[in-house]
């Protein structure tokens, strides 16, 4: 019955769905006030369904329900209950609903938040979050319903995929898709300044607490992911450039463009039309990956799901949502002028090429990810690029971005010399100069070309990012939310960028074979293998080795990595152990059986990698600490009486 | 020139490339197995309730022939085996089964209920033959010419459609 009532709550979200976009768009240009006002009822209710439909499904999870297809294909009744619960976003189906379920909280935050808008311009936002839903449930409902039954029942499921059985990655997807979502909140906003011809500085502050709190739940979401990566997969790597994790990190990259872009349009009243264009490419970047990931276009180690019928669904979608966005913008930007002038020295020149900068990254990321679909469209044959590729061409856009970043941050608006902050800059330079040298060739050794150079830029971002905070502080000036937030932010990039430099360039990592009793000797540090025991968990079995971890011969630890083989699937899944011991992660992973008691084992030293996602949590960290900034509220209730201009209105 | 109608235009053009890469991406959603054109992973087992008589992979020789993993604890298998029935009364393959990871008495069970399409049923009690052959997950069939050298492999329920599409042809150019 629950499925059932699951699946009808779904069909009424969509005509719900239709409802709010046709009410949200159609109302405020044919001047309907009454349809206009039906627009938040909507709303409401297509949550509440939306939220019934999800509580069935992850209710006929928990009751091992196995005539629910669905359920059969990812779940078992030997599966913790944690994981029953998990299951439901653990494949297509059910990642889709808990997609739309997000797109539903957002947009019942963004009604409770717009409310105090222009009653017009606030339908026209929700109006276009109705489209995007009634996609994406029309999708869902056509191709990929996750309460179809099957006849006769499975006796038990097939389960879980045994990689996805673990807390962050459980975590992981509807945190990430929080952000994913999130970005549809700025192009609802972006497409509702345009059709209302109202694209003035208003609707870029209006925007910029949604967007920067999007950014922030996709930045943690891209770093549970590549921290599950580290330990999980095996071989100890965080990033891949594997499509599926270039499809979370492009909107990502322009999303960040994006935040800066609607910073100099909020404050300056500048580059807006160009706000709008990330606006609308920041969630065509979150589409266009859905499509990579589910359209089976790409092959990749981390889509379970693969089916063209669904592609060119989607790619349907894709023309009408972001072709009709960018029509729209081609026919509303000409209408904008910036009056107001800026100096070469001044913020805003920074934050263009902070702009640029990013969006050549995410072209390269892009243009990397395409690059098999283009040479087989072309019929060049099936070309795969990779880290040779990818590393390469993202520094090239990385190392100047963050060297501008220290020298911009002591910029001021409008006009600005560098000559004023020469003295700050040279500061802080020579401070990061000495403690990368320090760092480099003191406390590790043999570094790349590029470390001494990568390591300054990392200290000097974290250190020019102190002074403005520190200095108003002395000054006993006021320190709002936004500067902290983006001194936060910035320092948690100055780690990330340390610790990327000290991974890359002081790694050690050997793969030996090792009997029982066996000692190998990795840096500092000497592991003895003591051989493996057999073990059992709820759903799989194993072994687990025992690792005697000393340094210089002084005892540190005994670490026991785990090779699982789970029942059902009986897929194998490494559990490396991972220690961290001055600041560096001993990673120890067991390998294959090489009989006679002899195991392969890789052991790996990286220094500084928690810094990695440390240092993305801290910047998603300062983008919560702004998006909460009082000026956002304030700014609502000062405009709220305002009436929506005449201007240009649609239809 | 509208300049703003450049990001349109770029749209346009990926679009085009998507729809492309669409088009020639069926191929693309197989699990391809390394194992294809490599001659049949060796192992040596017992029959489907006769532990005296053993299939060995040598036996594949000979004949071409439709090796399908299956398991009663396998819904898709359930799926499928009508198309296993049709193709077998064809007999334009033998039809070798591996009962991977069941109990005997259950698949004997399973095979009265349902009809038996298989020549041979060998057993993988334990799962390591489907390990060696790289099976991903139950109902996998795989194509073995007579040279007993793998041709083809296919992931999910068989259906006739992709027996006449992806098995018959390879039969047919290759025999």
């Amino acid at each position: 019955m629950l499925p059932e009532l699951g699946h009808f709550a779904l069909i009424l979200a969509m005509l719900l769905a239709a409802l709010q976009g046709f009410f949200g768009i159609a109302g405020p240009a044919l001047g309907r006030d009454r349809w206009t006002a039906a627009v938040t009822p909507a709303v409401a209710g297509q949550f509440v369904m939306l939220a019934t439909s999800v509580a069935c499904l992850i209710a006929s999870f928990v009751d091992n329900d196995f005539s629910v297809l669905y359920i059969a294909e990812n779940s078992n009744s030997a599966l913790p209950l944690f994981y029953r619960v998990t299951a439901m976003w653990g494949a297509h189906e059910g990642s889709l609903l808990l997609w739309i379920f997000l797109l539903g909280c957002w947009t019942v935050a963004v009604a409770i938040g717009v409310s105090k808008l222009p009653r017009r311009f606030a339908a026209r936002v929700l109006g276009v979050l109705g489209v995007v839903s009634f996609g994406f449930l029309l999708f869902m409902l056509a191709t990929s319903n996750p309460f179809l039954r099957l006849d006769p029942p499975a006796p038990d499921g097939r389960d879980l995929n045994p990689i996805l059985q673990d807390p962050a990655l459980a975590i992981h997807p509807p945190i990430l898709y929080t952000g994913y979502v999130g970005f549809a909140v700025a192009f609802a906003f972006a497409c509702a300044a345009m059709l209302e011809g109202r694209m003035d500085q208003m609707w870029a502050r209006w925007t910029r607490p949604w967007t920067t709190a999007a950014w922030a739940f996709l930045s943690v979401g891209i770093a549970l992911g590549s921290w599950w990566a580290y330990y999980e997969l095996g071989w100890g790597g965080y990033w891949f450039w594997d499509p599926v994790e270039n499809a979370s990190f492009m909107p990502w990259l322009v999303g960040t463009a994006l935040i800066h872009s609607l910073a100099v349009t909020d404050k300056r009243g500048l580059f807006k039309s160009w706000t709008l264009l990330l606006s609308i490419l920041a969630f065509s970047l979150s589409l266009l990956g859905t499509f990579l990931v589910r359209s089976g276009v790409l092959v990749s180690v981390h889509s379970f799901a693969a089916d063209p019928t669904k592609g060119i669904f989607i790619l349907v979608f894709l023309c009408v949502m972001i072709g009709g966005a960018l029509t729209l913008y081609a026919w509303r930007a000409p209408l904008l002028k910036s009056q107001a002038g800026f100096d070469l020295g001044a913020r805003e020149s920074f934050l263009l090429f902070n702009n640029i900068l990013l969006v050549i990254a995410a072209a390269t990321v892009l243009g990397g990810t395409l690059a098999p679909l283009i040479s087989d469209s072309l019929n060049l044959g099936t070309l795969s690029v990779g880290t040779p590729y990818f590393n390469p061409t993202f520094m090239l856009s990385m190392l100047p971005l963050t060297a501008l970043l220290s020298v911009g941050i002591h910029a001021n608006w409008k006009r600005g010399r560098l000559s004023d902050s020469t003295r700050t800059i040279l500061i802080t330079l020579t401070i990061a100069v000495t403690t990368a040298v320090i760092l480099v060739y003191g406390v590790y050794s043999n570094g790349k070309v590029l470390s001494p150079v990568a390591a300054t830029l990392g200290v000097w971002i974290i250190i020019s990012s102190l002074i403005d905070p520190i200095d108003r502080m002395r000054r006993k000036l006021s320190l709002p939310r936004s500067v902290v937030g983006m001194a936060v932010a910035h320092v948690g990039l100055g780690m990330f960028v340390l610790s990327v430099t000290t991974v890359e360039s002081f790694t050690l990592e050997r793969d030996v074979a090792l009997g029982v009793g066996q000692q190998t000797t990795v840096g500092n540090y000497e592991f003895r293998f003591q051989g493996v025991e057999a073990i059992e968990g709820a759903n799989y079995n194993g072994v687990e080795g025992t690792v005697v971890v000393t340094r210089h011969g002084f005892p540190i630890s005994v670490v026991h990595p785990q090779k699982r083989q789970y029942w059902v699937q009986r897929q194998v899944t490494t559990e490396a152990s991972i220690e961290m011991h001055h600041g560096s992660n001993v990673f120890v992973a067991l390998g294959d059986d090489l009989g006679a008691g002899k195991w392969s084992v890789r052991f790996q030293i990286r220094p500084l990698v928690n810094f990695l996602w440390l240092g993305a949590f801290i910047m998603a960290l300062g983008g919560a600490i702004a998006a909460t900034d009082k000026r956002y509220r304030m700014a609502k209730e000062v405009t709220a009486p305002v009436a929506a201009p005449g201007g240009v209105t649609a239809g | 020139m509208n300049r703003f109608l450049i990001p349109l235009g770029a749209f346009v053009l990926l679009a085009i490339v998507l729809a492309v890469g669409l088009k020639h991406s069926p191929e693309k959603g197989i699990i391809a197995s390394p194992l294809i054109g490599k001659p049949a992973p060796a192992f040596t087992t017992t029959l489907l309730n006769d532990t005296n008589a053993k299939f060995d992979s040598g036996q594949f020789k000979g004949r071409w022939t439709l090796f399908n993993v299956w398991g009663t604890w396998c819904f898709e298998c359930r799926n499928e085996h009508q198309a296993l029935l049709d193709i077998a009364k064809r007999k334009e393959v033998r039809v070798v089964g591996l009962d991977w990871k069941d109990e005997d008495p259950t698949a004997t069970q399973w095979l009265q209920d349902l009809g038996n399409p298989f020549d041979v049923i060998a057993t993988d009690h334990d799962g390591r033959i489907a390990v060696d052959w790289g099976v991903y997950g139950a109902p996998e069939t795989f194509l073995i010419n007579p040279q007993g050298v793998i041709v083809h492999k296919y992931v999910g329920a068989l259906t006739m459609e992709a027996w006449e599409r992806e098995f018959l042809p390879r039969i047919n150019a290759k025999s």
